[in-house]
């Protein structure tokens, strides 16, 4: 089994920190993955993307041309990437920056205010985990196993304060109805 | 067995240069290889090794000329157009007969270019890239893992054979981050009788030197050279064989474009194409035997390339142009995705039915 | 009998392949006898430039190593950041280390790179038949300036000492001559600290000798070193430029 899984947003939004907390918990659970970020102007133009690949069988391309589970965190990336989600595949949208719905009816489609649900927690810039713990949730090939020893990989020892704040915007997105 | 870490390509170079005994890097910024060099400017200071960050390409590559000349192990790293700066320097390594690892995580061309990924600097780094009769050993990485393991074997095999060799990656491969097995701490210690390193007064004075102004005697290591290089084609080849053993459709690619091809693969196999993949590891020396062996069987070739088909005269050679060789190809730092090799093979199809 | 004179032993036999009248015999002379009097000769590594002293590699018996063009003060970086227990001396004539090499001069010496420079500045392209240098003097006549060095379009020479004095890395900048005796003996001492002051881990020490090439001068031996007299010491004055500790010392 192989889901490839877009993250797309603006710069700044935490897009690559949230693939990359995907990516190790896919190492955690022994699977096979690749992660690969958007780099350069594009950066710049809208949107950063980031593509994480998880799977039981060796890797192929690097790059989600086709995603699975696409996770949008505003508007210009949910118009790109919306008609490329595979049938039957999952579309996540940051309903706060997103004020549109999902023109497609062969997908699962959650709309997760996460924007707004980060700044009711206290921590504003924690919509990227909100949303990834809602993926956790819904996405069947992504457990909740190794959750926090992924996190300790991806949040560094110099930020340790910031672990309990990420682990409760996930936990927040996971529960979120 | 040792544990698996997520990284970064660049970062993977890196960490496999310090643990097979580089202790010397020398680079200048250029995106997208700055992973690299910031990693080296972290860990070196703590392990009593070097990082300078030169005032150019051109000091950076003559800085390594001079660790070189020590006979300690040294690399420098950049991207296209700061390889195309390193090109003197290169050619008076591989002239000297000293043994260096440059790393070209490549972006698009020419000029300025653009900053995404690219293969087309395969001309430059298989052909020579400087002036004069020369080869660097090039190996092109399809994975992080491959990243880490071809940065030792590059050190190896340049100290092997007395020359420079060459890690031949792309934007790609150096950003995306995949599992990866660290090799093992290792220094390849060969006897570098050659080096300066002072004569301590026990010995004549050894001089690294390219410069011979008798031209019989320039032309004799010329000679000498390349009876080096016909023995590292012979021995030094490497490349992955992809469920050829029955294919009709060779798809020929390296790095990331090898990577998209494999998917390409699959897909065709599923409706019932016989495709199959060679993927050069080494491209100088160009893995020409197996091409020549599939030529036997296939009906033709793909060279699938980050470039406006630069392989794709390497592949036709290999073959004495028995078998077409068609080019599937993006460029200026796009990335062919399986849906256009897909379609390439079956318009082949559609010509051989 | 006694021994009164004889070559120093950081020269090898080699016969050197310098025209008549040149100064560069003289100036690797004082090299060696630095070498020889700090006894370091069999831990010293030298980088030959390329220009007329690109086969100083043949000449200087220790350690050598021949660079590209205007780079062997990357070179020696690389050498030095290898070797720092040896003795590191770049050997480069003008075009070398203040044209084409001005990028790798200036960026060793702001490093205060623990490396030793001999520039040696005969305001001409000796090697490929006397084109006009950076150091070259205002309506000097060469092969690329025929009508003498314009200024208007060529620029003015560039003065390496003062240039590189005015940096805060370099330790030691001085200009010196060999066209006379006197000269000479004062050359002698003051390339001897710039090594002296490599072994004393006190960092870039670059020694501007105004040489002769009365070759492409057109001139004969004795009216090339009357014309360093008359024309390039009132241009480049001799002196020392810039001597950090000695400096801190008198603070």
């Amino acid at each position: 089994m192989t889901t490839q899984i877009l993250f797309a947003g603006f710069g700044g939004q935490g897009i690559l920190f949230a693939g990359k907390f995907l990516a190790y918990k896919g190492l955690m659970e022994e699977k096979q993955l690749s992660w690969l970020p958007s780099y350069g102007p594009e950066m710049r133009g809208g949107t950063a993307n980031c593509s994480v690949i998880i799977s039981d069988e060796p890797v192929g391309s690097p790059i989600v041309s086709e995603p699975d589970v696409l996770v949008a965190m505003n508007l210009p990336s949910l118009d790109k990437y919306e008609d490329a989600v595979v049938p039957g595949g999952m579309i996540l949208v940051d309903s706060t920056l997103i004020e549109r719905k999902v023109k497609r009816d062969d997908v699962k489609v959650f709309y997760i205010p996460a924007t707004r649900l980060a700044g009711e927690l206290g921590t504003p810039t924690l919509a990227n985990m909100i949303i990834t713990g809602k993926l956790i949730r819904e996405c069947d090939a992504i457990s909740y196993d190794h959750l926090e020893d992924a996190l300790h990989k991806v949040v560094s020892a110099r930020r340790a304060n910031l672990f309990d704040a990420n682990l409760n915007a996930i936990n927040c997105g996971y529960q979120y109805e | 067995m040792a544990e698996k870490v997520l990284m970064k390509g660049n970062e993977a170079i890196a960490e496999a240069a310090i643990r097979a005994g580089c202790r010397h890097y020398f680079g200048y910024p250029i995106t997208p290889q700055t992973e690299l060099a910031a990693y080296m400017a972290k860990r070196m200071p703590k392990i009593g090794g070097v990082f300078l960050q030169a005032e150019s390409e051109v000091a950076a590559i003559n800085m390594v000329y001079g660790v070189a000349s020590t006979g300690k192990r040294v690399m420098t790293s950049s991207s296209s157009p700061g390889v195309s700066l390193k090109q003197e320097g290169i050619s008076y390594i591989a002239g000297s007969d000293l043994p260096a690892l440059i790393v070209n995580v490549q972006r698009g061309g020419p000029g300025l270019g653009g900053i995404q990924p690219s293969q087309s600097d395969y001309y430059q780094a298989t052909k020579g890239g400087g002036h004069g009769d020369y080869h660097l050993i090039v190996l092109t990485p399809a994975s992080v893992q491959e990243m880490a393991d071809l940065t030792s074997l590059a050190f190896d095999l340049a100290d092997k054979y007395r020359m420079p060799s060459m890690l031949l990656a792309d934007g790609t491969m150096g950003q995306m981050m995949e599992p990866v097995i660290l090799p093992e701490e290792h220094v390849n210690r060969i006897d570098k009788p050659w080096a300066v390193t002072g004569t301590q007064m026990q010995r004549k004075h050894n001089i690294i030197n390219s410069l011979y102004l008798v031209p019989e005697e320039l032309e004799r290591t010329n000679f000498e050279r390349y009876e080096r290089y016909a023995q590292i084609e012979k021995e030094e080849v490497r490349y992955e064989s992809y469920m050829m053993d029955d294919a009709e459709y060779c798809l020929v690619a390296f790095g990331i474009a090898a990577r998209v091809s494999k998917n390409a693969v699959v897909a065709l196999r599923a409706k019932g194409v016989k495709a199959g993949l060679i993927r050069p590891i080494t491209v100088w020396p160009f893995p020409k035997a197996p091409i020549a062996e599939a030529a036997k069987h296939v009906k033709a070739f793909v060279s699938v390339e980050l470039s406006m088909g630069q392989m794709i005269d390497d592949i036709r050679l290999a073959q004495n142009c028995e078998k077409p060789v068609v080019l599937c190809n993006r460029a200026g730092g796009m990335i062919p995705d399986p849906a256009q090799i897909i379609a390439a093979v079956e318009a082949l199809k559609g010509g051989n039915d | 009998m006694a021994i009164v004179f004889e070559k120093p032993k950081s020269l090898t036999d080699a016969e050197l392949h310098y025209c008549p009248g040149c100064t560069h015999g003289i100036i690797h002379r004082l090299v060696a006898d630095a070498i020889d009097t700090l006894g370091v000769e069999g831990r010293t590594i030298g980088v030959a430039p390329v220009g007329c002293a690109v086969m100083a590699y043949n000449y200087f018996a220790c350690d050598m190593v021949e660079a590209a063009h205007g780079r062997a003060p990357a070179v020696a970086t690389g050498l030095k950041r290898s070797l720092p227990e040896n003795i590191i001396f770049t050997y480069q004539g003008d075009g070398d280390l203040a044209s084409i090499g001005m990028a790798e001069t200036v960026h060793a010496a702001t490093r205060n790179e623990n490396i030793t420079v001999i520039f040696v500045n005969n305001a001409i392209y000796g090697m490929t038949g006397g084109q006009m240098a950076p150091t070259s003097l205002p309506g000097q006549v060469t092969q690329t300036s025929p009508y003498g060095r314009d200024v208007a379009t060529a620029g003015y020479p560039v003065k390496i000492s003062e240039l590189l004095a005015a940096l805060d890395g370099p330790e030691f900048i001085a200009r010196v001559a060999v066209n006379n005796v006197k000269n000479v003996r004062n050359a002698k001492k003051t390339i001897e600290k710039a090594f002296r002051n490599q072994m004393e881990g006190k960092g870039f020490s670059l020694v501007e000798v105004v040489s002769s090439c009365p070759t492409n001068w057109g001139m004969t031996p004795d009216q090339a070193l009357a014309w360093i007299d008359e024309k390039m010491i009132p241009y480049y004055p001799l002196g020392v430029y810039k001597d950090k500790s000695a400096e801190e010392a008198t603070k």
